[in-house]
């Protein structure tokens, strides 16, 4: 049986990206289920040791690429190395973080090798899937799932006459989950020169700043997001204020980004962070569909709004009837009298 | 400076940002004609940079290339409108229902068919399928480098660019050789207006419809034929109803609420 192949991404600091972790937990639900091993593929420089940070997670096989020039990424040689390693090895489905990286590299390769991908899947099933022309049944296709036409549908999307079948996922979407510590798997050192040649390193990184994220919506067990009816970035920078009383993080809907109330690295919903907080706090935050699959799994919800038919409500386990305006200052004095 | 061909890719999309009620048929499809047409916002970011290759390097000519129904002419002209010289729209029954594989397929004869190019540039990601397969899918057909999240063009010399491109938590500036495909974000600088004698001068100018033949493209690669993923279902979203506590904006309950959720653990 074919294999499921997760594409690790190595981050700053030669860590593996979160994303691929939680993909590689994922990877190992759907090879369980399919009956095929779960294989893992690094590439980048200075790797030595790495394997341990992935067998955990129930790897069978890492495939390492470790050579200069690998890291930082850029297309051509990762590219390169993947088209000739899925032609070798044949897995029937890789997965790749929906990351910048993910995003570049994942088109490149299914063009490559002519055989689809889906991008930004918030699911990942196993199914049939019949032809309805040819009648043909397809078993165990890999049921890519996720919300399209701006987060107003979700489409179930298969793959099944083309290999691998692809798909990337955004970090946060699905859970990461540890195996067994003790898992131990098999380490195979491929050697680079037979994968890429020095056409491939063409493009040059001349410069690179990366910074420590300036939040961490990932994580954070409160989360107070602010959609376009709060009117303007200084009513905006009022959830910060509630924030630091509570040890919340700030989060925005797409639709306060676009109008310039947020940064853009804060946006919460389909496009951009999936949260999952023990409490979220919508400020003015209508609730769109594509707003929503990034929250929906908040183990509370409580929306403040002027429109008590705000979609948003309706999920919400604690509605407050009022504008943000008046209700955020009530929310902080109470708070402080409380807490005192 | 040498002058470039350079090709923008665009594409008509429904404003799926703005989807208002009526949007959503009863049996769950996309009521389209609810929705209006508007230029990729993120292609309009990339027609901006390549307007600033045709300022630094005079002489250049920007192409734009659509693929879409007869209407998406209209993509085209506003190109034109904004400083663009001409383009063309892939149109055919044949390019119908393709996933981004078939997409890219057909955009990359018909780039083959242009013939000449230093620079192809389009948007990072159109807003009604969000997925930035496009630009890199094009690049490979075409066996070129590519840039993508591409935040500014910094300098050109006779045959590489430098481009600034957003990274997870930064940036990093890149060089590469041309031709290259370079995919632009949203953040990258606005698209400047449409210019009134441009407006004036090309709102009937005609634009050149491709078809499969035209373009030379094989037909099993195009649209539905050509497209390895396949829709299985599409569903309505609907999310399960909770039953709410509702609260007014009054001190009492506000501090009613506060004092639940400190009690319950859930703040402080």
């Amino acid at each position: 049986m074919n294999s499921l192949f997760v594409y690790c991404e190595i981050v700053e600091g030669r860590q593996i990206a979160g994303v691929s972790l939680d993909l590689l937990t994922k990877g190992r639900t759907l090879a369980d289920q399919l009956g095929c091993q779960l294989e893992a593929l690094v590439i980048g420089t200075g790797l030595a040791g790495i394997e341990s940070d992935i067998f955990p997670y129930g790897v069978d096989r890492v495939h390492i690429f470790d050579a200069p020039g690998l890291f930082p990424y850029t297309t051509a040689p990762h590219s390169a190395i993947l088209c000739k390693l899925f032609a070798e090895e044949q897995p029937q489905i890789a997965l790749m973080g929906a990351t910048v990286i993910g995003r570049d590299l994942g088109p490149r390769v299914s063009s490559a090798m002519g055989s689809g991908l889906t991008a930004d899947c918030t699911q990942l099933e196993i199914g049939e899937y019949e032809d309805k022309k040819s009648g043909k049944i397809y078993e165990n296709l890999l049921y890519q799932i996720r919300p399209a036409f701006g987060g107003n549908i979700i489409a179930t999307i298969v793959n099944p006459d083309h290999r691998p079948q692809m798909a990337t996922v955004r970090e946060g979407v699905m859970k990461r989950e540890i195996r067994d510590a003790a898992y131990k798997g098999q380490v195979i050192n491929h050697n680079v020169a037979d994968y890429v040649s020095a056409a491939d390193m063409a493009i040059k990184v001349l410069e690179r700043h990366v910074e420590k994220p300036a939040h961490h919506l990932d994580s954070a067990s409160i989360v107070i997001a602010g959609g376009y009816g709060m009117g303007s970035r200084q009513a905006f920078d009022q959830l910060f204020t509630l924030a630091d009383l509570i040890h919340a993080e700030v989060g925005a809907s797409r639709a306060a980004i676009d109008a310039g109330f947020a940064d853009h690295d804060r946006q919460i919903g389909q496009t951009g962070l999936t949260v999952r907080p023990k409490l979220y706090i919508a400020c003015g935050i209508s609730g769109q569909i594509q707003h929503i699959a990034g929250m929906k799994e908040s183990s509370m919800i409580m929306s403040i709004n002027s429109d008590p038919d705000a979609p948003i409500n309706s999920i919400a386990d604690y509605v407050i009837n009022g504008r943000v305006e008046d209700v955020l200052p009530k929310l902080i004095s109470h708070y402080k009298n409380l807490t005192k | 400076m040498k002058k470039l061909n350079i090709v923008v890719l665009a594409k008509q999309v429904p404003d799926t940002r703005h989807v208002g009620k009526d949007a959503m048929n009863a049996d769950g499809t996309i009521n389209r004609a609810a929705l209006p047409a508007i230029f990729n916002p993120e292609d309009l970011n990339a027609l901006e940079q390549a307007l600033r290759l045709k300022d630094m390097c005079p002489g250049s000519t920007i192409t734009m290339l659509t693929m879409g129904p007869e209407r998406a002419k209209e993509i085209v002209r506003e190109g034109m409108f904004r400083g663009a010289d001409g383009g063309y729209l892939l149109t055919d029954r044949l390019f119908a229902g393709a996933d981004t594989l078939a997409t890219s397929y057909a955009i990359s004869t018909a780039i083959r068919k242009i013939g000449e190019y230093d620079i192809i540039i389009g948007g990072r990601q159109a807003i009604d399928g969000d997925t930035a397969q496009v630009g890199p899918q094009v690049a490979e057909k075409l066996g070129l480098p590519q840039v993508t999240y591409v935040e500014e063009i910094l300098s050109l010399d006779n045959d590489t660019i430098t481009v600034k491109r957003a990274i997870t938590g930064g940036i990093e500036t890149v060089q590469a050789p041309l031709p290259v495909v370079l995919t632009v974000n949203g953040s990258a600088a606005p698209c400047r207006p449409r210019n009134a004698k441009l407006v004036m001068g090309k709102k009937n100018a005609d634009v050149t419809a491709w078809s499969v033949a035209d373009v030379n493209a094989d037909p099993s690669k195009c649209g539905l034929a050509g497209s390895p993923t396949k829709v299985k279902k599409i569903e309505n979203i609907s999310f399960q109803a909770k039953e709410s506590k509702v609260f007014s904006a009054s001190d009492q309950d506000i501090q009613a609420l506060m004092t639940e959720l400190i009690n319950n653990h859930t703040i402080g």
